[in-house]
């Protein structure tokens, strides 16, 4: 079973929740696909880690073998290939990995190499197993890291909390894509309002059975609450906002952990997940 | 001797234009034969990589001078690798330009600029 917690911005709670909801299951997975800033990972701080360095194949040129028909270089959408100096230059920092110059070269004179493009770290902290992805900085891509972090889980069956990058672009597709149901983590302002209809409109396309958190609640106006009524979209908890709360995480410690409070309200969120699952 | 000149508006009272990889055309000028040609840049309609499609245009033009305000880095490396000069520009106007040029007044290009890149 596998739940994402999402988010339409950057700063809602989404690794709060995530971190929070895997550390109230007995025993579960935490995946971090936030590959180009997880941060999951300083609040579990893991042991036992095992590291996975993860490839991606880009193409070089036999000189020899070319003969400057160019097909490759009018073929790459991308723009890394150039042909100067009747010599093909690859800018590897732009080329997706499609393969294609391969297929085009009428010479066979374009072969592929691997590149080192991140990190997957897998291990344990307390009941919860840890996998977090870090993509290499300047990196186009980090799909191929969130492809890695969900190929190493494929044979286990205990509960998995997916932790998403924000937004709802392409990498937030590849880490939901495998979830049973999704967590929305939304700020009670008008801003978090967009943002929350943006990852609405995605989970939908989805079509992801979710619910909603509002996150950082206070007795000022919750235009949040406002729209999940009037949407008729379900509110699973709000959090209100407690500055003990932001002082034990800016500490890199778990609530859950410390607040036997906290606990109970993460455990019952996850109750109720099943419970909707279930019906 | 022929000059190749990023810029705006396919016009020679127009501008150049600020960016490389991005500019909507390209004026080839031929210095000797006072004859100018406008080439729409098609590398600008690119999602990325536009410097770098846009330094094969101005190789393939034949240019033997390119007049930038500025450059990134992807186009200088390839640019680097052909014969071509790359001159940095210091009025906006296109007209300005070519006689900065004409007269000796340009220097070269000695710095690039890492882009724009990223915006996805």
């Amino acid at each position: 079973m596998k739940i994402a917690v999402l988010s339409g911005k950057g700063g809602t709670g989404k690794t709060f929740v995530a971190v929070n909801l895997a550390s109230a299951i007995a025993k579960s997975i935490y995946l971090d696909c936030d590959v180009e800033e997880p941060n999951g990972h300083l609040f579990f701080t893991p042991q036992n880690i095992e590291k996975e360095e993860i490839k991606i194949k880009i193409p070089f040129v036999l000189s020899t073998l070319c003969d400057g028909s160019r097909k490759c270089v009018n073929f790459c959408r991308f723009n890394a290939l150039a042909y100067v100096d009747r010599k093909l230059m690859v800018f590897e920092e732009l080329c997706h990995s499609c393969g294609g110059c391969l297929l085009v070269c009428p010479n066979e004179a374009i072969k592929e190499k691997e590149k080192t493009i991140g990190v997957i770290q897998d291990g344990i902290s307390e009941g919860v197993r840890v996998i977090s992805g870090f993509l290499n900085p300047g990196e186009v891509s980090g799909i191929p890291i969130v492809k890695g972090i969900f190929d190493k889980i494929k044979a286990d069956n205990e509960p998995v909390i997916v932790d998403c990058p924000p937004g709802s672009a392409c990498m937030v597709m590849e880490s939901i894509k495998e979830a049973d149901y999704c967590l929305l983590v939304a700020e009670p302002t008008t801003f978090g309002v967009h943002n929350l209809a943006m990852v609405q409109e995605l989970v939908k396309v989805f079509r992801k059975p979710f619910s909603i958190i509002i996150n950082k609640v206070s007795d000022d106006k919750n235009p949040a609450k406002t729209y999940c009524l009037e949407q008729k979209l379900p509110i699973i908890a709000e959090i209100t906002y407690q500055e003990e709360i932001g002082r034990i995480s800016s500490d890199g410690l778990i609530l859950v952990r410390e607040k036997p409070d906290y606990e109970l309200l993460f455990a019952q969120i996850y109750k109720s997940v099943l419970k909707e699952l279930k019906r | 001797m022929k000059i190749l000149i990023p810029s705006e508006q396919p016009n020679m009272n127009g501008e150049i234009s600020p960016s490389f990889g991005r500019a909507p055309f390209f004026l080839v000028y031929d210095i000797e034969q006072k004859a100018e040609e406008f080439i729409k840049n098609t590398a600008a309609d690119n999602r990325g990589g536009a410097g770098i499609a846009a330094a094969q245009l101005v190789i393939d033009s034949g240019a033997q001078v390119l007049i930038v305000p500025r450059l990134g880095e992807n186009a200088a490396e390839i640019l680097a690798t052909s014969n071509i000069i790359i001159k940095k520009s210091v009025s906006p106007a296109i007209k300005d330009t070519i006689r900065a040029f004409v007269n000796n007044e340009l220097a070269n290009l000695t710095s690039t600029h890492a882009g724009f890149h990223g915006a996805h």
